[in-house]
Formats: C-alpha cells, structure tokens, sequence
C-alpha cells in the first residue's frame, strides 16, 4: 500500500516539473514556475525517503547538508555573466550523480542484470561520464582557466568517434555478458576521455551549442537511470531536460548558421584561417561621442544592438543609463536581441535585466528587424558578425545565410567597437563601411559613459 | 499485460514529445532561465543517489551514494536557487509616466 502512496508522489512530482517549464513561457508566470519546480523536486525526495529500501538516514544527511552548503553560496554569488559557466558545472555534478548511482547499480547486481537494464545502464554510465568531464572543460574553457581557442589536430575525428565507437561496442558487450566485470572500468574511462576529447576542438564562440547540448546529455542520463531503477519520475524529468537541451541547441547552431555536426566536428579553425588574407585599407568614418549624442537626442527612435563585448566591457548599466536619459527626453528606445548574443541562450537578456533594463524594451531578432528601417539610430555595442550584412548578401562568405540583424536598415548607424579587428567569424564588417555609418572608437564603457554626459549636458542646455 | 520496460518507454516517449511542445513556447527571452531551471530538474538524478545511499548494501555503494547525493544535491539546490535569482530581476517598465525615476531600488540584486 505504502508503494502506491510514493507513486502517486512521484506522479505529483512529474507533473509539477511539467508545469514548471509551461510556466517558463512567460516572464510574468516564470517564478510560479520555479516553485513549482521545487516543490517537485521536494515531493520526489519525500518519496524516495519514503522507500523501504533506505534504511539509513545518516549518510544522506550529511550528503544534503555538504551539497546545500556548496549548492546555496554558489546560487548567491555568481555574478550574471559567469551564468554560463555555472550551469556548466552544475551540469558536470548532476551527470557526476547519475554516473556513480550507474556504476554502483552494476557491482550490486552484476552478473544478473537483464539485457534492457544493461543496455540502459550503460548508456547511463556512458552519458554521466562524458558529460561529466565535457562539462568541467567546457566550465574551464569559460572560465578561461583553459584556453579558449578551438584546438584542432590531424585525426582528431577519427579518433574521437573511434573512443566514443569503443564505448559503445563495450556497452553491447556487456550486454551480451554482464559478468564481464573488468570491462566496465574502461567503458567508464573512455567516456571520461570521450568528454575532454569532444570539448577540446570547440570554441568560446560555440559554447551556447555546447552547453545546450550537455544541458540534453545529463537529462537523457538521468531518464536511463529511470529505466534502470524502474522509475517514473526519472524518466519524466530526464525526458523533459533531453528535448530541452536539444532544441536549444538546434535553435543555437541555426542561429550561428552551423549544422550540429560542424559545431561538434570543429570546423570553424578553418574559417578563421581563410579569412585572415583579405584586409585592405578602407575608409570609415570616425566619430566622437559629442556629435553622437547630439544625433541621438535628436532621434525618434533608436535601437540599441547589445553584443557580448558589452558585458565584456562591464557597460551594462551605462547603457541603461544612456537609454533611460533617452527615454526622458522623448527618444524612443529599443533593444534588439540576436539569438547568440552572449554566452548561452538568452545571455544578453540576463545581463541587461541584472542592469534593471525592463524587458519590454527587449526585443528578440525576428520582431525588431522590421523595425530598423523606421529608426533614426542604431547604436551597435560590442556585437560583430551578428550585424554584418554580408551574410544577407556575399555567398562566398562564411556567414552566408546566418540570420542577421539588419542594422544596416537604419537611417543612421553607430559601431562602439575597440579598433576594427574582426569579430569571431574571422571577416571583415561590411557593415563599418557603410556611408551611413559613424564609428565610435573606445572602450565599450569608456564610450557610452561620454554619451551620457553628453547627452546630459544637451538636456541641461534646453 | 504490458511490462515496467513498456510503460517506462511509454512515458519517455511521451515526455519527450511534450517536453519538446511545452518548450518550444519559451520565448528567447527566457532562455537562460529554462536552461537554468532544466538543469536544477536535471539534479532529479537525486532520486536514485539517495537510493544508494540510504540503502546499506556494500560499502562502496554507501561511499557513492553519498558523494552522489552531494553532487546532485549541488546541482538541485544552486539550480533552483539561481534561477529564481534571475527571474526576480526581469521587469516590466512601469506603466507609462512621462518621467520616471530610474533608480527606486538600486540595492536589490
């Protein structure tokens, strides 16, 4: 009687997770959402210590009482733009989880497991593994501890999709066998290996896949555990962090105009090593942030095109600042989100939100494109390739087809940018050369910090 | 009579599909946040670490029970945590007024 009790739980369970995530679709109902979220995860931990199996609470005390210590100083200290590289590790120590209970189901039950348990659990181990050590790399790599870079050397493919090859073919011969206890250490290994080895030749640019990927990874992990211990919120759960992490990273690579396989397979070396030759002298047009302000406090309406370089910049809230004072002297202001501005999916939006940009001036890509031609400004800080129209236009180019922000439709356009070196895609901004375009040179800061006081100076004076 | 494996694919299957609908309504806005929340969900592997480690079957499966309930409990707490944290400084503009005062509450986070 008492099993049916826990299922029901664990329905319970299942279904406010389901509810959770619906309510993530609005920002108003997204906090109901991780209540919600908690209180399934608090009815799953009640069931589960409702089992008859747990036998002994100590262990599990002192495991909670370690992991909140860890857990909560982590979730109140991070500042926004490490987001990134937080979830990354809190991925790398969910996987970990699932990955020890796998390998601690196989030497309580080995040799007598069934075929479906085998199979699911070593996809479990396999999974847990790699993600576990994909993840801490890929922690490194944003947290520049390791080196951001793609690095790439000859049968690197090949040797990867070999490693991960045997780890399968381990996985089936345990299968067959699930006796063969000394084969389940060097499946394990080559997962760990699988891991480092597959976030190596990836970028700093790449990670939003990257981590949307792990994201999908530690979810499918945790549902193979479900099949493994036969249970069902498990599996919910896991099955709903799998599609989720799939799709974003589906929406992530469309919108950085790569296929899946690309960005796993580490092709973007190549395009940085093609594109280097072609840097001819070209005029622009440099401006100062006096003329700039006075443009912009003469404006209707200015769209303002936040890149990562802004959060690299600390500028944030001297952009808020800047469309604030706008605001109060009648300018129409909006800012236009790409897809991949940031770190992760969604990057940008955080970061202006920890500057209190309300997120009604937020507007994502496929909204606010129409809107350049009917504004008088576009103010471009800290973004590159996702402004650069030859992606509309030049098919040779690597970044044909990536959907842009047409910024170029302005009336006007100004780049706040250090110097005119290329963004991440390796080419040069067709975009800078444009007659319209007045370029800003500064530091990200240093720059709309005048534009402030510029502008200020201009509302004192009227 | 279907088997546990049956019902298990079953809810996968469907869970997955829903998953992928539910999801697919996320404005980009909030992706951060989902991917945040999915991962604190992620740390449901939780369930079975505790499992292991309450059960008292070997020792070895006690030890990574026990390191396996820190990590996901690492994972669930900070997850939820900071997804909250995030959400709590997204904002609406305040409902129009010519001049409003940008800063009522600089402190909070």
């Amino acid at each position: 009687m008492n099993e049916h009790v826990i299922q029901f739980i664990y329905l319970a369970s299942g279904a406010s997770f389901i509810l959770a995530l619906k309510w993530m679709s609005a920002p108003t109902t997204a906090r109901r959402g991780v209540w919600i979220g908690e209180a399934g995860m608090l009815l799953a931990i009640i069931g589960t210590l409702l089992r008859a199996e747990i036998v002994s609470f100590t262990w599990i005390v002192v495991a909670l009482f370690i992991g909140s210590a860890i857990g909560i100083p982590m979730a109140f200290f991070m500042p926004m733009t490490a987001m990134p590289q937080r979830i990354a590790l809190s991925h790398a120590f969910g996987a970990l989880a699932a990955a020890l209970v796998g390998t601690s189901e196989f030497y309580l039950h080995s040799p007598n497991i069934t075929k479906f348990t085998m199979t699911a659990l070593g996809i479990e181990v396999v999974l847990g593994f790699l993600t576990f050590t994909g993840s801490l790399m890929a922690f490194g790599k944003l947290q520049e501890v390791l080196p951001q870079r793609p690095i790439v050397y000859r049968g690197q493919n090949v040797m990867n999709l070999g490693i991960l090859a045997a780890a399968i073919g381990l996985i089936v011969a345990l299968v067959v066998d699930p006796g063969h206890k000394e084969l389940f250490p060097v499946m394990a290994a080559l997962a760990l290996a699988f891991g480092v080895l597959l976030i190596i030749p990836i970028g700093g640019a790449d990670m939003p896949t990257v981590i949307s990927l792990l994201n999908s990874y530690a979810g499918l992990s945790g549902a193979a555990m479900g099949f493994v211990l036969d249970n069902k919120v498990l599996i919910i759960a896991g099955a709903l962090d799998g599609s989720s992490g799939f799709l974003l990273s589906l929406i992530m690579s469309r919108a950085m105009n790569r296929s899946f396989r690309n960005v796993l397979f580490g092709a973007f070396g190549q395009i940085q090593a093609g594109a280097a030759e072609e840097a001819e002298e070209r005029p622009v047009r440099s401006g100062n942030a006096e003329e700039a302000a006075m443009i912009l406090d003469a404006a209707r309406l200015v769209i303002i095109v936040p890149g990562y370089g802004l959060a690299v910049a600390q500028a944030q809230h001297k952009v808020k600042e800047l469309a604030d004072m706008l605001l109060k002297r009648g300018v129409d202001v909006k800012f236009a989100i790409h897809p991949v501005a940031g770190r992760m999916p969604g990057h940008m939006n955080v970061l202006l939100a920890d500057a209190d940009v309300p997120y009604d001036l937020l507007f994502e890509m496929d909204t606010i494109n129409p809107e350049f031609a009917q504004a008088d400004v576009a103010l471009v800080v800290g973004a590159n390739d996702v402004t650069n129209p030859a992606a509309r236009s030049e098919k040779g180019s690597p970044i044909y087809g990536m959907p842009i922000l047409e910024v170029d439709k302005a009336q006007t356009v100004m780049v706040v940018k250090r110097s005119m070196a290329p963004g991440f895609a390796g080419i040069p901004n067709e975009l800078y050369y444009l007659e319209k375009t007045t370029m800003l040179f500064g530091d990200a800061r240093a720059m709309v910090t005048d534009l402030v006081s510029e502008v200020s100076r201009l509302a004192v004076g009227a | 009579m279907i088997s546990n494996i049956e019902v298990g694919l079953y809810v996968f299957v469907l869970a997955t599909f829903l998953g992928y609908e539910v999801i697919r309504r996320v404005p980009s806005l909030l992706h951060t946040p989902l991917m945040s929340l999915t991962n604190a969900i992620s740390g449901i592997s939780l369930v079975g670490s505790l499992i292991l480690a309450g059960s008292r079957r070997s020792t070895l499966s006690t030890i990574l029970g026990t390191i396996a309930v820190t990590a996901s409990t690492i994972n669930v707490v900070g997850g939820f945590l900071i997804t909250d944290r995030m959400l709590r400084m997204f904002r609406r503009r305040e409902p129009r007024q010519p001049r409003q005062q940008p800063a009522e509450d600089p402190k909070s986070p």
